[in-house]
């Protein structure tokens, strides 16, 4: 018994119309339907934060967010965030201030940091900390990765004061 | 992991939502999944049927009505109720609770509703809700009935609520004094959580009426009648020392598990630390109220 149903969406700004189990995750159409590796599957229980995707601009957990819920709605992921020529300033960021080791989590927090800055392009450090609360790194290089928000929230600042 | 099959349906109105739901239990109402999607990946949870009941409109309004009561459809958000208006003008301690609950992502699409109806008891809505002495709206093919927070939750995992009644709306009355809530957690749910409401004496300085409920400790909210009671009529400077007068007598009443929160000792003391601070920030709100 597999129900198909029939969904359209934009992932990453392209329209994306397709017939899917209605059982079907988010990030396994993504992953292996679409193609589009960039994010990862971690926990698997809405913890750690690896398959942050934007519904709508908001983040979501796309390993346990159902296929169908994003009908006529849009879907970004990490290769919707990155420029074809280079990196975004959050990717920047984290690149400069070495916020990352071994990679894993990076996708889920550039997602997270890149919707917490649209919503709030000046967080305190306390908002900062309590966005970020969600999206687990195992390498445990918080300091690195708070520095590397930081930088675009003070980067913001002296752009506003030029 | 990824779930058995089910079929997927989404009605536009409640009838039609109960309907596509059945009456032998086949079908569940689904909005966020925060919880659901979570059992059925690990196959604990099965179901033939999942009925969206995000097409429904209504079901996401938030309002004071003539009565005033704040009315919150079932299927708000977490997002949605911290960044109201009116829940941050009338129940500040609501809207900071569900700015907490979990993570940014559960708090995008998880749902007071489907909070409640799951009957986790290491959740952070059903202690403040039982607190603000709130009623839960069901309605089911034969009718609608109103259920008190105090008695939704059946134990663990299981409420009153039948498979084929949806939970519509919560309504509790506008607080009229300090509302206050404390926890504490090891990841991301509570291990103990505390809830305090007051009402005041109409020419302030008083405690009229406290409603406390401690959450987490057993399978539903539990409420700590011997510290009610010191707090009538109380003077809101003696708040705490009245408190801590019957703490020990009234810590004892609690039901408390032991689980991988802790022990029953422990936890038991925590629930009396919470209890304090959260009379700290009501003496302190009520201080400022007068």
């Amino acid at each position: 018994m597999k129900h198909m149903l029939p969904i359209s969406f934009s992932l990453n700004g392209r329209t994306v119309s397709m017939e899917i189990p209605a059982h079907t995750l988010l990030i396994d159409l993504v992953r292996d339907e679409l193609g589009l590796k960039g994010t990862k599957r971690s926990c698997d229980m809405e913890v750690c934060g690896a398959c942050t995707m934007l519904l709508d601009g908001d983040p979501i957990s796309s390993c346990t967010t159902l296929a169908v819920d994003v009908d006529q709605r849009e879907v970004t992921t990490i290769e919707g965030v990155t420029p074809p020529d280079g990196l975004s300033r959050v990717q920047e960021a984290f690149v400069l201030h070495g916020g990352l080791q071994c990679g894993f989590c990076t996708p889920g927090f550039i997602m997270a940091v890149t919707a917490l800055l649209k919503a709030k392009p000046q967080p305190t450090d306390e908002e900062i900390r309590h966005y970020l609360h969600g999206n687990l790194c195992r390498c445990t290089g918080y300091v690195k990765i708070f520095e590397a928000v930081k930088s675009l929230v003070t980067e913001h600042v002296s752009e506003d004061a030029a | 992991m990824l779930p058995s099959p089910f079929t997927f349906a989404k009605p536009t109105t409640i009838a039609d939502a109960i309907e596509a739901v059945g009456d032998s239990g086949e079908g569940m109402f689904y909005s966020g999944g925060t919880e659901l999607l979570l059992a059925m990946k690990m196959r604990v949870i099965h179901t033939e049927r999942l009925v969206d009941i995000k097409g429904i409109p209504g079901l996401d309004r938030i309002v004071l009505n003539d009565a005033n009561e704040i009315e919150i459809g079932s299927r708000c958000t977490h997002k949605r109720i911290a960044a109201d208006p009116a829940i941050r003008e009338h129940a500040p301690a609501l809207s900071t609770l569900c700015d907490n609950v979990a993570n940014v992502r559960v708090r995008s699409v998880g749902t007071i509703g489907g909070n409640m109806c799951f009957g986790e008891p290491h959740a952070d809505p059903p202690t403040m809700l039982a607190a603000l002495n709130a009623r839960l709206v069901l309605q089911g093919p034969t009718g609608v009935r109103f259920v008190h927070a105090d008695e939704f939750i059946r134990s663990e995992l299981e409420t009153v609520r039948e498979p084929n009644e949806l939970l519509t709306m919560i309504v509790f009355p506008r607080p009229t004094g300090p509302v206050t809530y404390r926890r504490f957690k090891h990841g991301e749910r509570p291990s103990v959580n505390v809830a305090m409401a007051w009402s005041m004496e109409a020419r302030g300085g008083a405690i009229k009426t406290a409603r406390v409920r401690v959450g987490a400790l057993g399978s539903r909210p539990q409420s700590l009648k011997i510290v009610e009671s010191a707090l009538e009529g109380c003077p809101v400077a003696g708040a705490r020392a009245a408190i801590e007068a019957v703490l020990a007598d009234a810590l004892d009443e609690l039901d408390v598990n032991d689980d991988r929160h802790g022990g029953a000792d422990y936890k038991r003391h925590l629930a009396g630390v919470l209890l304090l601070r959260n009379a700290e920030a009501a003496m302190t709100r009520g201080e400022m109220s007068r």
